[in-house]
């Protein structure tokens, strides 16, 4: 590897008898290390579960404390009881959205990139040109247009704000149409020779195959659309339609210095991305590290 | 043949590696022995390109088209002003030229020192998890968990870790013997350091999933190459790593200064824009002057010079990485 240095070149016909007996040494170093940063990249989110159950005292103690003393769900129970911070309400709303962003964004950029995988035809290159020229343009020229589109439409502070305009995702085609190329041509070749037509090989053939692609993008999307920011903060104005990370920021705006309260609210609102996470976090880390390999 | 000709045959090897991967994906030179109907792609493409059409580029061409008008989204007559609205941005006596001029210098700061630190820690931390041992997928886990978490949870989290008198941060400090009274989002440099900090730790972890997928795909015999041309660690990791990164550091390096240069959750939640909006980001202010302010027209024209500011260091970006001839 890397670390390797000139010696083994000496002993290389030999398996390196050099080498072996520093890497186990070399190793733990660099597990150390490693571990160190761990420890430093796990301890927020630990503590912010561990005060999320303390009291509304115990959240601000000196020095911090990393046992709940006395443990109590009082900061749970009060974010789910509160006028105006309808916490089980924004995890609805955010849920509805994420789930339907999700398979607007896996339905629309299947089928798109289907065509722009395998099919040759007038234009092709000028739309999947103008596809990734989306990729490179900065979301912000389309915010203040899109406010008006959305709000031509009559979205504006309703869910389908934070559903339908960023299901146009570039991402998700590119994303696609990379899966497809990589699938072998042979079969959909034969089934044309047999005759069935393009959308049934489309819908038989090609998306069964695609299903981990599939996945992987959906997980991505849910995730995107789940964390979202800005556009709901804008878009979005009654406590009851809020996104939950949207009333997260009304939340601390209108409890700035109720940290047990803000954490509970913290601890809702990573929990299904962190269930995710642990549960399918390869589909996750393989979507995002073949993003860039093959982009 | 020479170890040293063997040597560079492979540094172009690894160059080409990469470059041949995106330029012929395996169907696109046979997708045409298909046959179709001319009006078949089109179906597929129709519901995309409706959502494509109505929330991209109509935005796009609609932003420019109120650029040029003087748009209170409150008042029925929104007249038509010319380039009035970018002029004003560039005419120091202006109502807004102060307030986008200290936003986008807000960026700037953020940007020149989040992206440097972006590009090299995370590489540091792959190159260290680029070998086989026991935790490694615990480990890449780790770091890239922070990263799953919107930017809502770790701003309101940090804006509690970073409380001067009760947070976490200071209370450490002041354990180690260092000040612990820093007011990290009250106060600037501190802000900045914090602001850029807790993006580092938000977002280490993708940036270094995506090098350590490119660094397991850089052959092996190249290292071997090298070394039995006796060169050490430093020049293996030249020679050999960094030439063979070079379009995944072009695409890494692109994504995040996009992402910085949009930075405004951290923000928005940290430090709300202060001390007195020193960090206000200019996507903070360009959508406080349109979404709360509602002039619209002002707003898109400053997205259209943000815009043209990224498109230029995207190009300097691409001339950076460009092939260079050996």
């Amino acid at each position: 590897m890397v670390t390797t240095t000139e010696d083994d070149v000496t002993s290389r016909a030999g398996t390196t008898k050099g080498s072996n007996s520093r890497r186990p040494v070399r190793t733990t170093a660099r597990i150390v290390v490693l571990a160190l940063l761990a420890l430093i990249f796990i301890s927020p989110l630990i503590f912010m579960i561990v005060t999320s159950f303390k009291t509304r005292a115990g959240a601000t103690e000196i020095p911090p404390g990393w046992i709940p003393n006395p443990f109590t769900t009082q900061a749970y129970e009060s974010i789910f009881s509160a006028n105006g911070t309808p916490v089980l309400r924004w995890f609805a709303n955010s849920m509805i959205a994420a789930v339907a962003n999700s398979a607007i964004v896996v339905l629309t950029a299947s089928l798109a990139a289907y065509p722009l995988a395998r099919m040759s035809f007038r234009g092709k290159n000028i739309v999947f040109g103008a596809i990734i020229a989306t990729l490179l343009i900065p979301p912000v020229i389309l915010i203040i247009p899109n406010y008006l589109v959305v709000g031509s439409i009559g979205w504006l502070n309703t869910l389908l704000a934070i559903i339908v305009p960023t299901a146009a995702s570039a991402f998700g085609v590119f994303f696609m149409r990379q899966f497809f190329l990589s699938l072998p041509i042979e079969l959909e070749e034969a089934a044309v020779l047999d005759g069935t037509n393009r959308f049934q090989i489309f819908t038989k053939i090609v998306l069964p195959l695609a299903k981990p692609a599939m996945a992987t993008l959906a997980l991505l999307a849910f995730l995107t659309n789940w964390n979202d920011f800005l556009w709901p903060v804008y878009v979005l104005f009654s406590p009851e339609v809020q996104s939950l990370p949207a009333g997260l920021s009304t939340l601390q705006t209108a409890n700035a210095v109720r940290y047990d309260l803000l954490m509970a609210g913290a601890v809702i609102a990573s929990i299904p991305v962190l269930l995710i996470f642990v549960f399918l976090q390869r589909f996750i880390i393989e979507g995002v590290s073949r993003s860039g390999v093959k982009g | 043949m020479t170890a040293s000709t063997q040597v560079t045959a492979s540094r172009e090897e690894v160059a080409a590696i990469p470059r041949g991967k995106a330029a012929t994906g395996p169907g696109r030179r046979r997708g045409s022995r298909l046959e179709h109907n001319p009006w078949t792609p089109w179906v597929f493409l129709a519901p995309y390109l409706v959502l494509f059409g109505v929330f991209v580029v109509l935005p796009a061409l609609l932003g420019l088209w109120i650029s040029l008008h003087s748009w209170d989204y409150t008042l029925p007559l929104k007249p038509f002003v010319g380039l009035e609205n970018y002029i004003s941005l560039f005419t120091p006596d202006s109502i807004n030229y102060t307030d986008f001029w200290a936003s986008m210098r807000a960026t700037a700061i953020f940007t020149i020192f989040s992206v440097p630190l972006l590009l090299a820690i995370p590489l540091a931390v792959a190159l260290m998890m680029n070998q086989k041992f026991p935790g490694r997928n615990f480990f890449r886990a780790v770091y890239f968990a922070p990263y799953v978490l919107g930017v809502a949870v770790i701003g309101v989290l940090w804006r509690y870790l970073l409380d001067s008198n009760i947070g976490l941060v200071n209370y450490y400090l002041g354990l180690i013997g260092l000040p612990d009274d820093t007011a990290w989002t009250t106060s600037t440099p501190a802000a900045w350091v914090a602001l850029i900090g807790v993006t580092v730790w938000w977002t280490l972890g993708f940036n270094a999933v995506i090098y350590l997928a490119a660094l397991q795909d850089i052959p092996g015999e190249l290292y071997e190459a090298a070394r039995v041309d006796g060169a050490n660690a430093w020049q293996q990791f030249w020679n050999v790593t960094i030439p063979g990164l070079r379009p995944i550091l072009m695409f890494v390096t692109l994504i995040t200064l996009i992402a910085s240069a949009n930075m405004f959750g951290q923000s928005y939640l940290m430090t709300q824009g202060g001390p007195s909006r020193e960090t206000r980001t200019a996507i903070y202010q360009i959508t406080e002057t349109g979404l709360r302010n509602f002039q619209m027209g002002d707003a898109a024209a400053m997205s259209y010079v943000l815009t043209l500011f990224l498109m230029v260091l995207s190009v300097v970006v691409f001339w950076l990485f460009r092939e260079r001839k050996a």
